[in-house]
């Protein structure tokens, strides 16, 4: 008998003669949660490499375009040099990227192409602990990658506040609620070619309308107040007063817009993806 | 008098389930039962409603009417509970490419709730049930089609699943590489393990299922062991004349008034029951009966 046999007898011994029950799962069990997070972790250590370029290479160009182009004819806006303005609005670019694209491209990828989600969903794994995983993993990487452009200021002379440490919370808050919002659409799309439609009708216009590389309080009355619905408009002035301004009591307006954003786009996405998924 | 026990809870049980698509019926009142402990197969064409079925067992799909219960949870409400106590291998490869078959493992394990302290022995009996020990650190997508395959059923049994669902176990494969599986089916099923197969290959069927449904249309037209099917379906013995098919539609037509059972068997025409028709049948071949003339009689459809 070969190891093999032996392995095999002994565990097929125990799965035919066990009667055990296992204890009632919760809907949400942190257990499932880890472990869909782990399989991301695994292929993220192969992978490192390309997602960590594409998301920190492109803002930090930005950020070096903006700041020393633009930054060389204007002198201030509100208070701060450009490069300060520019350099913290930038985060927010940082978190869009690097939460929104993983949601859209990397669900659309998972469910349809390599079926990695019916694969968890014949395990003891629902829909709301897929998405709860996607967004804590991606998010936590947004709230990473959201730094490297903060840190190329800081390389090139930006002075921040010791409040600036809450900078990667704020990313990952961001950024939970923009991998919520790629899941969502993602679920919804018939085919990856109308990514191109939310790409260019909706995130670039939203990284244009928050404040990132010029103020919003020049726009027309009606864009003013649909940037001020923006969810990446309250990450930048977030991001802006921990690191520049200081903090002020309207930022937990800021913070209460990003977490209700955040947990509202959360369960929309959970719908969506059951609806994709659940026959 | 000696009052016999209780017989045991069925591991699966359907009742009166249907499932739309639309308008499209793909399960129409199925009713099955699973006892513990048994191979069953769920043989049927493409389209009989199969898949949907298992895909019904793991609440991926949810059923318009009917209950179902797996291992005495009711789905779809503790369909969880349910599947944290079976294994399921898929008709269509779902493994991670980018991760090593011992990565894979890992990550079931932690889905499936083994206990840290045990999860790597179960990853490495896993993989020796398998035969991919030596394959341990490869990546999925670096593996001949039947290693995949076989990995694919270790998912399934990395938590020592109660009870396995293989949906078209062997689908695509070579004829080599099915054999290896079938002994791995085979070994589950002599252990205890209860096993819901679905396929469409009769060899399949009545090689590893202690009973047979035949599945058609949304529901089981037929239920017995492999044998007893192909004698209440198919009779003892089949006559297969061969001639051009002007000859056998000539043929066909007396049959249909003589009452024979017949169905066309590649370039024969396969006359069922032919014990009963000694001496009346024109010249032929005889053969044994088998599944596969049962499964025609019954669904009327050809298999492979």
């Amino acid at each position: 008998m070969s190891e093999g046999d032996v392995a095999r007898s002994s565990l097929l011994a125990m799965s035919g003669g066990r009667k055990r029950r296992v204890r009632r799962l919760h809907r949400i069990e942190p257990g499932a949660v880890v472990g869909v997070m782990s399989r991301d972790a695994t292929v993220f250590t192969r992978n490192w490499k390309t997602t960590t370029f594409s998301s920190v290479v492109e803002p930090t160009i930005y950020l070096l375009a903006f700041g020393f182009g633009l930054g060389a004819l204007i002198t201030t806006i509100g208070g701060l040099t450009y490069k300060e303005y520019v350099g913290t609005g930038i985060v927010a670019m940082a978190v869009l990227f690097s939460s929104a694209f993983p949601g859209l491209y990397g669900t659309f990828l998972k469910y349809r192409f390599q079926r990695t989600y019916d694969a968890f969903l014949a395990a003891p794994v629902d829909v709301d602990e897929i998405v709860s995983a996607e967004i804590l993993w991606i998010g936590l990487r947004a709230g990473i990658y959201g730094n490297a452009p903060l840190l190329v200021a800081i390389a090139f002379g930006l002075d921040p506040k010791p409040t600036a440490v809450l900078v990667p919370l704020i990313c990952f808050i961001s950024g939970v609620g923009w991998v919520a919002f790629g899941v969502m659409i993602s679920a919804m799309a018939q085919s990856i070619d109308n990514f191109s439609y939310i790409t260019s009708g909706v995130l670039t216009p939203t990284f244009l309308t928050a404040g990132t590389f010029f103020p919003i309080a020049n726009f027309p009355p009606l864009l003013r107040a649909l940037a001020h619905v923006n969810p990446l408009y309250h990450c930048v002035a977030l991001v802006r007063d921990v690191v520049v301004l200081g903090v002020r009591w309207a930022d937990l307006g800021h913070l209460a817009f990003l977490l209700g954003f955040a947990l509202l786009l959360w369960r929309l996405a959970i719908w969506r993806l059951r609806v994709r998924l659940i026959d | 008098m000696g009052v016999s026990a209780p017989a045991p809870a069925p591991a699966i049980a359907l009742r009166g389930v249907v499932k739309r698509f639309g308008p499209i019926t793909a399960v129409a009142g199925l009713d099955l039962e699973v006892p513990p402990g048994i191979c069953l197969g769920l043989l049927g064409p493409n389209g009989a409603g199969k898949s949907t079925t298992m895909r019904m067992l793991t609440a991926q799909a949810i059923a318009d009417e009917g209950s179902i219960s797996v291992l005495g949870w009711e789905l779809p409400r503790e369909s969880k509970q349910a599947r944290a106590e079976m294994g399921v291998v898929p008709q269509l490869d779902n493994l991670d490419v980018e991760l090593t078959c011992r990565q894979v493992l890992t990550v079931f394990a932690r889905l499936y709730r083994v206990p840290p302290a045990e999860r790597d022995r179960a990853v490495e009996r896993a993989l020796a049930i398998a035969n991919l020990t030596e394959r341990a650190d490869t990546r999925v997508d670096l593996l001949s089609g039947g290693m995949r395959r076989r990995l694919l059923i270790a998912r399934g049994l990395v938590h020592r699943p109660r009870l396995v669902l293989l949906d078209e176990p062997t689908v695509g494969l070579d004829p080599q590489v099915r054999q290896e599986l079938w002994s791995l089916i085979d070994a589950l099923r002599a252990e205890g393990t209860t096993v819901l197969m679905s396929t469409h290959y009769i060899e399949e069927a009545e090689r590893l299922a202690d009973t047979v449904c035949v599945m058609a249309r949304g529901m089981i037209v037929a239920r017995g062991k492999p044998a007893d099917l192909v004698r209440a379906h198919a009779g003892e013995q089949t006559h297969e004349v061969y001639g051009p098919p002007a000859r056998l539609e000539e043929l066909r037509a007396q049959g249909e008034r003589a009452g024979w059972a017949m169905r066309r068997s590649g370039p024969a025409l396969a006359i069922l029951h032919a014990e009963r028709h000694d001496g009346t049948l024109p010249d032929g071949v005889r053969r044994a009966a088998t599944l596969e003339d049962a499964f025609v009689m019954l669904t009327g459809e050809e298999i492979e």
